[in-house]
């Protein structure tokens, strides 16, 4: 490789990546507050904070709370779109937190936590009845047909299958931007149906019918009135709609 | 108000070694699982590349080969039985996560595809071999999802965002259970158990660019070390070349393994100079100090020239998107730079720890030169020290490690359940706890606790890092001094019971303190270089001296006392380590 055309290439991209670090903006932040030891209702506070460009939200939030109000509560982790632990509604929209930089959303910003679950402090929301509606599905391989010594095979094309599913992270940015499960307590929403999908269209699995069955009574996939919210939300990119009509085409063909 | 249970055993973390565990506890004793975080937010999931083993899937291999990879690229610290036996069980380990229904990227024929990893070579370091099994750049999503999905389907019970804060033992030091602290009330639990697996995850948090999560702040290892058990190695901290510049995020040793090479700010594949065999395959340690090395003779790149780049634009964009589609993600969102046409800036990130709560094989922590094994106590993954890693992981490794002893923890620490009785339990066994976090609840004005971290951080990584001398480390003593005071003034400004996660990060903050402490005092005294442990002062590994594991012991005035074990030799004789 040619040093001089390679050491050009690398100061393209330094210029991007760095130029966060000389500048500040600054990002004003209107933030839903709810504590049940203050009182029975929410409150909206506002802070402003001079960060980098490129700081990611959650670590404004951390900004916040270690140098303006130690009170201000939120659940957060790997910091960099992996754990699922900072899903929130930001700007009217489900995204995580580190998934947002302050430059994409300055100079003012709207924080709440997501809606449909009971809010317990702040930005954390009650996790069990979404994880309950996951439960729900069977979400874990079933095969009773023997264990092979090895591997069971699997050729490339039925891997690619349920690929996108796989990538859930229990989030929930999905099903509580879906305007169905806000509206009532019963459907599963879409990220148990995801996480149905991922086994249904897995061609090792062998318990799809029983998946099928459950999601086709009245807490399952035809309460998706298609409205795309989940798909927007996602913040791994899976085509959560997609995934949805497929459960619903197996149910209604069965096929898969 | 104080809730008491009790268990046959527990499981403290529910990340891979956690859950692992519990699925080999939970079929046979009452088990709980205490877990600060719901388990599928455990860092387990943050792992990328893949988990080795020998299959032979895609081209010759050996558990042989790996046994005597992972020892050398250990640079000879490892215990070569205890390597032998992970890379013998690897192999079953395997089948055993794919028959759960891990989603493997497959061969053309249907069988789990395999990958080039640093370090895992064919016949002895003839060549790289391709013994990662992996699910495209996300096996430890893969590896986490599935865990707990049969975990589901055992109906194990969790605890989840209950902070454990203690260990109890009895005054003839046996393992009694835990305290633990209930997020979304502020009560404490006493949980009584037989059998206690700690497994908490490492440390990263003590240094300012880390690949770790948050959450990562030593908890398993600095409860464990208040107690009287001592931390083996660790000095021994692996920095990855390539986490992302200025942020620390992982970039997969995988980009390599598919062909990736790694670039000075001239565009020069320095590799070949320091790696010649294996080049950008070279383990983590040998890169990382390639990396310094070029940054000190002034082909760093960006604003304070150091950084180095990752460039993959010459792979097949198919490749890129099957194989490495979140790392070039991570690239695009938080650098704003295209991977498949421009280098990435990366910069090494401490990434893992070797070093940890000392264990046998079988996850029993043990203490001392004799391994005197404490009755009930077992500690398994990035917290504990088998040691398999000795003083440099090869990647995919870890991964191993959680499953291979995991596994072995929960079975033995399901034995010990079944045969010993429950030990009584201290008196007001909350107490000590509960004055702990008062201290820091009723105190009005103090420090800052995120100031502290904050200067921590900073100072471990400017003294602490992949090149490190006595007079730096001497001065980290000292400034671990200054912030010990300060942390026993903080204040915080949370006083209340419900989710108060400003406490919560005030108790992680003491734990990361004493993670780093030990840290210091091994890197202090052990003047050799070995690994991922690089004294400028003292730039050759020194056999003679220092093939021995060192063991940081509290002393009752908090000051760090160390005691030496040797390492379990086999059949690979310490060499010169080469690539």
């Amino acid at each position: 490789m040619a040093s001089a055309t390679a050491a050009d290439v690398v100061n393209s991209s330094d210029a991007r990546a760095v130029g966060a670090a000389r500048t500040t903006i600054t990002l004003q932040l209107k933030i839903r507050r709810f504590n049940p030891e203050v009182g029975d209702d929410s409150w909206w506070d506002e802070f402003t904070v001079e960060c980098d460009p490129l700081e990611r939200l959650v670590e404004v939030l951390h900004e916040v709370k270690w140098h303006h109000d130690g009170t201000l509560s939120f659940r957060r982790s790997c910091s960099h779109g992996i754990c699922g632990s900072d899903a929130m509604l930001i700007n009217g929209r489900n995204a995580l937190a580190c998934k947002v930089l302050a430059e994409d959303v300055a100079p003012k910003v709207t924080i709440e936590p997501m809606r449909g679950l009971p809010v317990l402090k702040d930005l954390i929301v009650d996790m069990d009845s979404f994880m309950d509606g996951f439960k729900a599905v069977l979400p874990y391989l079933i095969n009773d047909s023997g264990e092979p010594d090895k591997e069971r095979h699997q050729s490339p094309e039925d891997r690619a299958r349920y690929d996108d599913t796989t990538k859930c992270i229990l989030c929930a940015a999905c099903t509580t931007s879906c305007p169905v499960f806000w509206g009532d307590g019963e459907y599963v929403g879409p990220a148990a149906i995801v996480n149905a999908h991922r086994f249904i269209f897995d061609s090792r699995d062998e318990a799809g019918r029983e998946r099928l069955k459950i999601l086709s009574e009245k807490t399952g996939v035809f309460r998706c009135r298609t409205t795309f919210n989940c798909t927007d939300a996602c913040p791994r990119g899976i085509e959560v709609t997609k995934a949805i009509q497929e459960v619903k085409r197996a149910i209604l063909f069965e096929r898969f | 108000m104080t809730v008491t249970h009790t268990y046959d055993a527990l499981v403290i973390g529910a990340g891979g070694a956690g859950m692992r565990a519990a699925i080999e506890l939970s079929d046979r004793v009452k088990t709980a699982v205490i877990s600060k975080l719901y388990p599928t937010r455990s860092h387990t999931g943050a792992a990328q590349g893949g988990v080795c083993a020998a299959l032979g899937n895609t081209e010759e291999d050996h558990p042989e080969w790996h046994a005597f990879d992972t020892v050398k690229g250990g640079d000879y610290l490892t215990d070569q039985p205890a390597a032998q036996l992970m890379t013998d069980e690897a192999v079953d380990a395997i089948y055993q996560l794919e028959r759960w229904g891990l989603p493997f990227n497959r061969t053309p024929d249907g069988r789990i595809d395999q990958r080039r990893f640093g370090g895992h070579t064919a016949n002895h370091g003839e060549r790289p071999v391709r013994r990662a099994c992996y699910a495209a750049d996300r096996t430890g999503h893969m590896i986490l999802q599935t865990l707990y999905q049969q975990c589901v389907k055992r109906d194990v019970r969790f605890f989840n965002e209950f902070y454990c804060l203690d260990l109890l033992r009895t005054p003839g030091g046996a393992t009694a259970g835990v305290v633990a602290y209930e997020l979304a009330t502020g009560e404490l639990h006493v949980f009584r158990a037989k059998s206690v697996v700690f497994a908490t995850g490492g440390y990263g948090r003590m240094f300012r660019v880390t690949s770790n999560a948050h959450a990562l702040t030593g908890d398993g290892p600095a409860i464990a070390y208040r107690r009287g058990i001592p931390l083996e190695d660790m000095e021994m901290f692996q920095f990855h070349p390539t986490g992302l510049a200025r942020l620390g995020v992982l970039l997969s040793e995988a980009a390599r393994g598919e062909g990736g090479i790694v670039l000075n700010a001239d565009g020069e594949r320095f590799m070949e100079r320091y790696a010649p065999t294996i080049k950008d395959l070279a383990p983590r340690d040998m890169v990382s100090r390639a990396i310094y090395q070029e940054i000190k003779e002034g082909r760093g790149g960006g604003p304070n020239g150091d950084w180095a780049y990752l460039d993959i634009t010459h792979l097949d964009p198919r490749v890129i998107e099957e194989k490495l589609p979140d790392i070039t993600e991570f690239a695009r969102i938080y650098l704003k730079v295209e991977p498949t046409k421009e280098p990435v800036p990366i910069q090494p990130t401490a990434h893992y720890a070797m070093g940890g709560i000392p264990t046998n094989v079988d996850g029993q922590v043990v203490l001392g030169a004799d391994e005197t094994v404490v009755p009930g106590l077992y500690a398994a993954g990035e917290c504990a020290c088998v040691s398999v890693h000795g003083s440099n992981r090869l990647g995919t490794n870890s991964l191993l490690d959680l499953v291979v002893f995991g596994r072995r923890a929960g079975a033995d620490a399901a034995r010990h359940a079944a045969e010993a009785p429950l030990e009584p339990l201290p008196d007001h066994p909350e107490r000590e706890t509960l004055a702990v976090l008062d201290a820091i609840l009723t105190r009005d004005t103090g420090d800052n606790a995120a100031d502290i971290r904050t200067e921590l951080q900073d100072a471990m990584f400017d003294l602490a890092f992949v090149v490190r001398s006595d007079e730096g480390l001497s001065k980290m003593r000292e400034i671990l001094n200054g912030l010990r005071g300060r942390f026993d003034r903080v204040a915080i400004t949370d006083k209340g019971a419900v989710y108060n996660t400003d406490l919560m990060e005030t108790v992680e903050l003491g734990y990361l303190l004493d993670c780093a402490e030990t840290l210091v005092a091994g890197a202090l005294v052990r003047t050799e270089s070995r690994g991922a442990h690089y004294r400028e002062d003292h730039p050759l590994r020194d056999d003679a001296n220092w093939l021995k594991h060192t063991l940081a012991y509290r002393e009752p005035d908090g000051s760090v006392r160390m005691e030496y074990k040797p390492v379990k030799l086999g059949p690979y004789v310490p060499m010169e380590r080469k690539y």
